[in-house]
């Protein structure tokens, strides 16, 4: 592990998107910052932000702990990440229309054939299907963490339905709200935009057959759900219908939902919930969760399903190896961001290496989430090196190992003061018509010092992320 | 609107509206308790559970009507779905639900009250007096209200908030007023004496129309004005008739707005007529008891008219 790249401190000097921010960390009082951070808690919890965590008993509604401490990037920073983050969207939507299609990159040999067409998240039920302007993934959320002044790497890519969205909206309402002088000082990039264009990027794939303005709406699982409050923010903000599976029936060749004036059509979908639960009659039959009969109304282009069933398989880990070649093999161009080199323990001679080097590397499941069931080498004691060592080789394909990389660090309040700790970032993109991406995205940190692991729940907190104006 | 986001928005008025009714017996029982009768301080409590209907699940769980027991029963008891903690934690479940379709001034009202709840049962009950506890449960009940009429889109959204508000205001002001039936119902030599007049004076300070019943009628407190004032009333904000003319503003309201016509108008019309044509005489006449049951469940018949027309989702 290389020395950590502090954002804000290069060698003693405050690096220029930071210039401001210097001043108000050292002119704010030990007091001034209690009340604030008291204040920003109290907020969360009126407004209800909060998130569930089972089966750990205590307060079920737990909030995320927010750092007013922001997260800043220089506009010329970020205009490298928008080219590369979109890029990828595009490369990661051509290989989801292909491998359902004409499966050209298999057939030049560039990925396995095994590692697409048996992957659990292939689904065979739209095989020759293809979606409304091509797309399937319609919000990508890409998480990168960085190394260095211009090294950024992708840890992984979410194409089914990246959550958090609504923290990196609300972490600006509340500094906003907190500290307006920071932001008449900055010239910091709105982000509030976000629910109109995802409105609009879901309108745009309405079903060529919809007549008039398409009817959108979220799909969620409902309230108990840990992510419940995100998806009746978006529809707040989008001011579309959020409906459980239960509010929505297919007659004839169209969805409609159940309202107290009678049915109305549905024509867009966006699904929080997996594609196993979207129709009992296609997938699981006990779903309780989805709709009877959608998935026959999808294939024949009655209504949109966001992000389409099947996206999944491109943010496989084990497929995520070859975005970068997706990204030469569809668009002809070099990868913008890179990849972190990762080993496949379910090839003997990457295994191998795996088993050798384990103190040193990150161990993750391969459909693992949530920073769960993940070995972090070189923060772990022998022994629990050893335990995971011996499930690695109960199951080696079920895994992935990447080097331990020295994420980058950003000024954090905590007990003390200010201390640098960890972070990561997770933009959104949006792809319908147009690829749209929002200045801004979620900053999650590693409150706990020397931790790598940025997952909320594992103790990570948010930040704000700014996006500086040139 | 979506017929499970109108069930929630109904709902979530029922329960805050129930909530202040269990604050209200509990006031009803903790004044009447306070003088001496003759049939026990046993019967008083006891017919307060009765008019609750929940009686049974208080002996199962408590046995003898402890004054303790049944603050703990009307106010906390998680184990009684009427009691204040329950209706309120089941309304601000229905409005976590229907977020969007409520304004965040109502919301706020809702997730602070279950933030107050959470912190009172965390803190010693010596601390808390009886009175507190009734005046916060009203409290909230104004404020929802208030941020309602201050916030709320009139769509038909609002229209089912005030269906879920007057239904249950009918059905509850019948309860209350049950109550007083049950208390005196052992021995009708009671009726216009002193304590009669007492009980019928508590009863009016607990739904807070003490004074307006005075302003209204003056002289001397008879059960005839009482049974007026509470079942005919027009003025009187909880009388039943004003419950089913606010409700039958609503339904209108909703069949004008989506201009087709339903079960649940002509139902609501109907028991309105009935209520419109009473005498305070008819109602003694029959029996107030009587008079009451036969309220109630007309009240919740056309609780189900509304389910089916509107609530259910089944709506063609």
């Amino acid at each position: 592990m290389t020395a950590t790249f502090n954002e804000m401190f290069d060698g003693g000097e405050v690096r220029v998107p930071y210039a401001r921010l210097d001043a108000w960390m050292r002119e704010m009082p030990a007091e001034l910052r209690q009340m604030k951070q008291a204040e920003a808690e109290q907020l969360f919890r009126r407004i209800g932000i909060t998130f569930a965590v089972y089966g750990e008993g205590g307060d079920p509604d737990r909030l995320i702990p927010f750092d007013m401490f922001p997260r800043v990037f220089s506009g010329a920073e970020w205009a490298r990440l928008e080219r590369g983050i979109k890029q990828r969207a595009r490369a990661l939507n051509a290989f989801l229309v292909d491998i359902y299609g004409r499966g050209e990159i298999v057939r030049a040999g560039r990925i396995p054939a095994a590692l697409v067409y048996r992957n659990e998240a292939y689904e065979k039920a739209v095989a020759g299907f293809l979606p409304p302007k091509g797309v399937y993934s319609h919000i990508v959320g890409i998480d990168l963490v960085r190394t260095g002044p211009d090294d950024f790497f992708v840890l992984e890519d979410n194409c089914r339905t990246p959550s958090g969205v609504s923290y990196m909206l609300e972490n600006r309402e509340i500094m906003m709200r907190m500290f307006p002088d920071l932001f008449r000082e900055n010239r910091i990039q709105p982000v509030d935009t976000y629910p109109e264009l995802l409105r609009r990027t879901l309108a745009s794939v309405a079903p060529a057959r919809c007549e008039g303005e398409p009817k959108v709406v979220i799909l969620t699982p409902g309230h108990f759900n840990s992510a419940y409050y995100e998806h009746s923010f978006l529809a707040d903000l989008m001011g579309v219908e959020l409906v459980e599976g239960q509010d929505l029936f297919v007659e004839g060749d169209r969805v409609w939902a159940r309202t107290t004036e009678g049915p109305k059509r549905v024509d867009v979908i966006y699904r929080r919930i997996d594609d196993a639960f979207l129709d009992p009659l296609c997938f699981r039959p006990d779903s309780m969760l989805g709709v009877p009969g959608l998935m026959d109304v999808y294939r024949s282009g009655g209504v949109s399903i966001c992000s389409a069933p099947g996206a999944g398989v491109a943010d496989d880990k084990a497929v995520y190896t070859f975005v970068p070649e997706m990204v030469r093999f569809y668009l002809g161009e070099d990868p913008i961001l890179k990849n972190v080199p990762t080993w496949q323990c379910g090839r003997s001679d990457e295994l191998k290496y795996v088993l050798e080097h384990l103190p040193e590397l990150v161990v993750k499941e391969v459909h693992g989430s949530g920073g769960y069931g993940m070995l972090v080498g070189p923060k772990c004691t022998a022994a629990e090196v050893e335990a995971f060592r011996a499930r690695i080789l109960d199951d080696p394909a079920n895994y992935i190992a990447q080097p331990t990389l020295a994420l980058s660090a950003v000024p954090t309040f905590v007990e003390s003061g200010v201390a640098p700790r960890h972070v990561d970032l997770r933009p959104y993109c949006l792809v319908g018509e147009r690829i749209e991406l929002v200045p801004g995205g979620l900053t999650r940190v590693a409150l706990r010092e020397g931790s790598l692991v940025v997952n909320s729940s594992q103790g990570g907190g948010v930040k704000d992320t700014w996006v500086l104006a040139e | 609107m979506l017929s499970r986001t109108a069930d929630n928005l109904y709902w979530l008025a029922r329960y805050v509206e129930r909530a202040e009714t269990a604050a209200r017996l509990l006031d009803v029982g903790a004044r009447i308790s306070l003088l001496p009768s003759s049939h026990g301080y046993r019967s008083e409590w006891d017919s307060l559970l009765r008019a609750s209907g929940t009686a049974d699940g208080f002996a199962k769980k408590y046995g003898d009507p402890v004054q303790r027991n049944l603050e703990s029963w009307l106010f906390f008891d998680r184990d009684n779905p009427s009691s204040v903690a329950s209706c309120m934690t089941a309304a601000r479940e229905n409005g976590r639900i229907v977020r969007t379709a409520l304004t965040t001034q109502m919301w706020d009202v809702l997730n602070t009250a279950f933030q107050d709840i959470r912190t009172m049962e965390r803190s010693p009950r010596s601390e808390m007096a009886l009175s507190r506890l009734t005046e916060w449960t009203m409290r909230q009940a104004s404020l929802l209200r208030g941020a309602m009429e201050a916030t709320h889109l009139r769509n038909d959204g609002y229209d089912f908030l005030n269906l879920g508000f007057y239904l249950e205001r009918a059905d509850n002001t019948a309860r209350l007023l049950d109550v007083k039936y049950y208390v005196l119902l052992p021995s009708l030599d009671f009726v216009g004496s002193g304590i009669d007049n007492y009980q019928w004076t508590t009863l009016l300070r607990a739904m807070s129309a003490h004074r307006a019943f005075h302003w209204a009628y003056g002289g001397e407190v008879t059960a005839a004005k009482i049974a007026h004032f509470l079942i005919l009333n027009p003025q009187m904000p909880r009388s039943l008739i004003t419950c089913i003319e606010g409700a039958n503003a609503h339904l209108d309201r909703l069949s004008r707005g989506y201009r087709r016509r339903t079960g649940a108008q002509d139902e609501g019309r109907a028991m309105l007529a009935g209520l419109a044509e009473l005498r305070v005489e008819d109602v003694f006449e029959e029996g107030l008891h009587e008079f009451l049951t036969r309220f109630i469940r007309e009240v919740a018949g056309l609780g189900g008219a509304v389910h089916d027309c509107y609530l259910s989702g089944d709506v063609r």
